[in-house]
């Protein structure tokens, strides 16, 4: 079987608004992030993969099954959305056990998965108390347990950590690393963007419903390598440097560290820059004590990508 | 020719029964519970039992007369096809279908099912058959409790009627016109529900239509509900004024065909129904 999830040429229009347009995009094993504001398309990505709106152009596969009315699909696949609401009058327990009776399994089955489930997210005995007096942080909990109950091989998580606690947050991020580890595919959107660079192994960045880069955060800088790159250099004489890199035209911002013993340097060609500091080095003139690249993080590459008025570039 | 219905056969019997049969039977089991324990189908309950609560006050505080039994058995044929063939079981249906895919859009939360493995028409039907089961457990009890309060004033007499004469005969009759009100309205409002962001004027398009079908063209009497179910009346309804459209006898048809219109209707949009189950979107933000 096919490992891959693969969107082949997408478009998505909701009468004359866009949703996506043209995406084409291949997607291996692992964790992946969507990063995009909002409305930019994260969401229509993953209920066209998982069969809730149909594409009005293109193709979609998620390991070789279309997502189109597909029963097989469904049992390969959970999707933990963002809408915040359940059926009526159910416990948290009876949520995650009908749902995996859907799929045709006994009694006991069901029933030792969902404790497995609940397990897993720490629900606790919240589990037997309706969801409709559950904190936000526990509804996102018993979406979570829904969507991983029956131990799928793709995951889908839109904005998985909205309305959890810092602990909660952590755990998520953890049980997110181990179901990563083992082989499954997890496609998870989030705008928390310092999150992203800890549990994802790619990116895709999206706005406006177009596809502005993929892979990994370091392949996407790469693809971005014309753009200013930022660097931060840790010296004793942060100014002069600048001033020195501005005089050989390798430099095209400059801001000092607020901290002042360092300045952050843009550069438009990262090579060129790294040839000159090692000269500035050489010379004495100025002492410096660390290198590292400022922006090679996700938030800064988005930045880069769209404008601010967020169009892409 | 011949080949191709053994394929057809063939295909058919390739499909995972047993699975949509446990499917099935969960999904339905979810839904009755949802659709007969909540406080939302109050005024269904309300709307089944009003006439229950009538004729009790009827046994209680009335004198019972042998003589008077043909009365009562005039206003009991009047209360099925006045009262629950044209409101009660009409509104009643309008509250539990159009809920079961609608209401779910309304209250954001459909997308769960259609994330089950379980094949989308399965999940179609099988929120028609929770609806109809759900439905004929209230209007079909409401019934036999009507039935018996309205002959148990007149003691012996009653008992005869019932188990000597064509009391039972009559029972019969009404149970499978509130069965078949059930279904066909039933699978309506459901199509409905899915055609309309709110399915409540097209009801009432189709209870003014219901209304008014019996002096129409034989032809378009036959996209009637309400229609077929008088074919089957065991006792028939002499009203006047506005009632007598009501109950007009345009053209006699025989039960079995009656039952067999209403089904083969009944079949027609459900098929529909299912068609566009299929393409069914999850937009809540148009809800």
């Amino acid at each position: 079987m096919n490992d891959q999830i693969i969107f082949e040429d997408v478009s998505k229009f909701y009468g004359e608004v866009l949703g996506v347009n043209r995406v084409s995009l291949s997607i291996p094993p692992g964790i992946t992030t969507l990063v995009g504001p909002n409305g930019s398309g994260k969401t229509t990505l993953m209920n066209l993969m998982t069969g809730l709106v149909q594409p009005s152009s293109g193709t979609i596969s998620v390991m070789g099954l279309s997502p189109s009315n597909s029963p097989e699909l469904f049992r390969i696949l959970g999707y933990c959305t963002q809408f915040d609401f359940f059926p009526r009058g159910l416990t948290g327990w009876q949520f995650i056990f009908d749902s995996l009776m859907l799929h045709g399994m006994s009694d006991a089955d069901a029933f030792q998965l969902t404790v497995e489930a609940i397990e897993r997210v720490q629900l606790g005995d919240a589990a037997g108390r309706k969801i409709a007096g559950y904190s936000k942080g526990m509804r996102q909990k018993v979406r979570l347990a829904q969507a991983i109950a029956h131990h799928p091989r793709v995951l889908v998580l839109d904005e998985p950590l909205n309305g959890l606690d810092p602990m909660a947050r952590a755990e998520s991020i953890a049980l997110f690393q181990e179901l990563g580890r083992q082989g499954m595919h997890l496609l998870i959107s989030s705008h928390i963007l310092d999150e992203v660079d800890r549990i994802s192994d790619r990116v895709v960045l999206i706005t406006g419903g177009y596809l502005i880069a993929e892979g990994s955060i370091q392949q996407v800088r790469q693809e971005v390598r014309e753009k200013p790159m930022q660097v931060l250099i840790r010296c004793d004489q942060p100014a002069v440097l600048a001033s020195k890199m501005f005089a050989i035209n390798h430099c095209v911002e400059a801001r000092l560290h607020a901290d002042g013993r360092g300045v952050f340097l843009r550069t438009a060609d990262i090579d060129q820059f790294y040839s000159m500091l090692n000269g500035i080095a050489a010379e004495g003139l100025v002492k410096i004590e660390a290198v590292a690249p400022a922006d090679d993080d996700a938030s800064a590459i988005y930045q880069y990508l769209i404008g601010s008025d967020g169009s892409a570039l | 020719m011949r080949e191709t219905r053994t394929n057809f056969w063939k295909h058919l019997a390739q499909q995972p029964w047993g699975l949509w049969w446990i499917q099935g039977r969960r999904l339905v089991r979810i839904e009755v519970r949802r659709n007969l324990f909540s406080w939302k189908a109050a005024w269904i309950y309300f709307l089944a039992f009003i006439p229950t609560f009538i004729i009790l006050i009827h046994l209680v505080a009335d004198r019972h007369n042998a003589t008077w039994m043909s009365d009562d058995t005039n206003v009991l044929a009047g209360i099925v096809q006045l009262y629950y063939v044209r409101l009660g079981v009409f509104f009643g249906c309008l509250g539990i279908f159009s809920r079961l895919i609608r209401g779910e859009m309304i209250e954001r939360s459909l997308h769960f099912y259609l994330l089950s493995p379980v094949r989308r028409e399965v999940l179609l039907l099988c929120k028609f058959v929770a609806g109809s089961v759900s439905a004929v457990l209230l209007f079909g009890s409401a019934l036999l409790v009507d039935f018996a309060l309205m002959y148990a004033g007149f003691g012996a007499a009653g008992t005869d009627y019932v188990f000597n004469g064509p009391g039972l005969g009559q029972l019969e009759a009404y149970l499978a016109i509130v069965v078949l009100a059930c279904l066909g309205y039933g699978a309506v409002f459901l199509l409905l529900s899915m055609m309309f962001k709110n399915p409540t004027p097209a009801a009432m398009l189709v209870l003014g239509w219901e209304a008014i079908n019996p002096v129409m063209p034989s032809i378009l009497q036959k996209i009637s509900v309400a229609s077929y179910l008088r074919h089957l009346m065991p006792v028939s309804v002499s009203a006047n004024g506005i009632f007598a459209l009501l109950t007009v006898q345009a053209e006699p048809v025989s039960a079995w065909a009656a039952t067999l219109g209403l089904l083969v209707l009944i079949a027609v949009v459900l098929v529909y129904s299912c068609y566009r189950m299929r393409s069914l979107e999850i937009r809540y933000a148009t809800e």
